[in-house]
């Protein structure tokens, strides 16, 4: 038999690992992928919309400013997105949506609130508390870190 | 005459199925096997507060139901093995704490029905019992927070994507004399490893084991696929079926349609499982509430009984491990009658 360094971290063999994998890939079910795009820009501009008309609403008829009318237009949004997580309908749409649910506020709002609840048995602590951020917490960091990298190119070359 | 050939080891009592339980969740009753289970729960938390208590819950229900089905006591029973998908077996574990048996938690991922039956019936054989129990559990909700999302996350899933089956089987094994069907003979996996990554496609990264496992048992026992009503493997799901398929096929034997996969027919189409169904209570639930009493019915005659599983855990995938993949094939004969 082999030493174990020689057959470390290694599936069976690498030629035939590689040439599997090829023909696994070729062989298996594709993804829809224009359909899937088709349905993600439907809901999600509909989730948009959505959004559009909360800021006619906070413009027109209770006197906000543009910018207070999208603040308020995504405190309404997040409602919305966390309230059906809570009833178990954000689920099933974002099987239908994909990205198209995921992508605008209301996808935040769910991936916050889907741990909450499914941790709460586990304790408001080590729960909630740890995991409220297990979906959402890496895009933040990294959508963080973009941003920190983005305003010092910008602070650099373009100011 | 020798135990081993091979691999295979050849069974010299009648090792028979005496009784057989299976507990399924809501929405495997609603597939097409719904009419073959025990139970079926309306609700998957079982009036448990936690997923987890179900999942344990029914573990420990379906060893009651089949110790009762075999019509003998708990006190009869000179071993429990068993085993689930939950980090340390705690489904299992902390169902036998209520059960005064000899306890061997057993982890082989969705192989863990095939694995305890070798056990068990290897335990029968060698006279170090005379009846133990074998008992697999898996639960949809538990599967999903370890190994994937929260269940209300709105993600979509990949069409070679699978559903952990929420079920548990649970059978009876004896030496004594007794109507069959038997068990003849057992193969143990190796661990076979072709690459695959992704945990979508369990059906793919399992379907090599279960291929090299079937040829050696083919084999061992110089039987061909015509010999056998039915060859069964655990979870390979739509996709991993005709892998393996392919892959015999390349080697030189032709299944035709002999070959089924239990995670396959598990759900109907309608139910949008995509690849089908997947876990260690799919091959249990299948084995226990469909093809033992099909086999007591004379509908099969001998089949070749195959849990798949997919070695992996969270912490591999993320490291970007491969994922091995095991299957263990038990030979089940109807006999004489």
């Amino acid at each position: 038999m082999e030493s174990y360094e020689a057959k470390k971290g290694e599936p069976q063999a690498k030629e035939t690992a590689q040439a599997y994998n090829a023909y696994i890939l070729n062989r298996m079910p594709k993804t829809k992928v224009l359909q899937g795009c088709i349905k993600a820009f439907i809901v999600g501009g509909l989730i948009c919309c959505i959004g559009q008309v909360f800021i006619e609403i906070g413009q027109n008829y209770m006197g906000m400013e543009a910018l207070d009318a999208r603040g308020f237009a995504s405190i309404c949004m997040v409602i919305i997105g966390a309230t059906l997580t809570g009833f178990g309908v954000y689920d099933i749409i974002g099987k239908f949506a994909g990205a198209g649910s995921v992508v605008p506020i209301t996808g935040f709002a769910n991936s916050i609130v889907a741990p909450a609840i499914e941790f709460k048995r586990e304790g408001l602590v080590l729960g909630v508390g740890a995991n409220l951020f297990k979906i959402a917490g890496p895009v933040l960091v990294n959508g963080i870190s973009a941003s920190v990298v983005y305003g010092l190119l910008y602070f650099l070359f373009l100011r | 005459m020798e135990k081993r050939t091979g691999r295979t080891i050849r069974l010299q009592k009648k090792i028979r199925f005496a009784g057989c339980a299976s507990i399924a969740g809501p929405m495997e009753g609603e597939g097409p096997l719904g009419s073959c289970f025990d139970q079926v729960l309306e609700d998957d938390l079982w009036g448990e507060n936690t997923w987890e208590k179900a999942e344990s819950k029914m573990f420990y229900e379906a060893v009651r139901l089949a110790i009762a089905k075999s019509g003998m006591s708990m006190e009869d029973m000179h071993f429990l093995l068993g085993g689930d998908l939950l980090n340390q077996l705690i489904a299992a574990s902390f169902a036998a704490r209520q059960i005064d048996i000899p306890f061997l938690g057993l982890y082989g991922a969705c192989s863990t029905m095939a694995e305890t039956l070798s056990l068990g019936s290897m335990l029968l054989d060698g006279g170090f019992a005379e009846q133990v129990v074998c008992c697999a559990t898996s639960h949809f909700s538990t599967a999903e927070r370890q190994f994937r999302f929260p269940l209300e996350m709105g993600a979509q899933r990949t069409p070679t994507a699978q559903r952990t089956v929420t079920g548990a089987g649970a059978t009876v094994l004896t030496s004594k004399y007794g109507p069959g069907p038997y068990i003849t003979h057992v193969t143990i996996g190796r661990v076979v490893d072709f690459g695959i990554k992704d945990a979508n496609n369990m059906g793919a990264a399992m379907a090599p084991a279960a291929a090299d496992s079937i040829l050696t048992h083919l084999e061992d026992t110089q039987t061909r696929p015509e010999d056998y009503s039915a060859i069964f493997t655990g979870d390979l799901g739509t996709f991993g079926l005709e892998i393996l398929r392919d892959l015999l096929i390349k080697a030189g034997v032709d299944p035709k349609d002999v070959l089924r996969d239990c995670g396959a027919e598990m759900f109907a189409p309608e139910q949008d499982t995509h690849a089908g169904g997947s876990g260690c209570g799919c091959s249990g639930i299948t084995l226990n509430g469909r093809l033992i009493p099909e086999l007591q019915k004379g509908e099969l005659d001998r089949i070749l009984f195959i849990a798949t599983g997919a070695l992996m855990s969270t912490v591999s995938s993320q490291q970007g491990e491969s994922i091995p993949g095991v299957a263990h094939v038990v030979q089940i004969e109807r006999g004489a009658q």
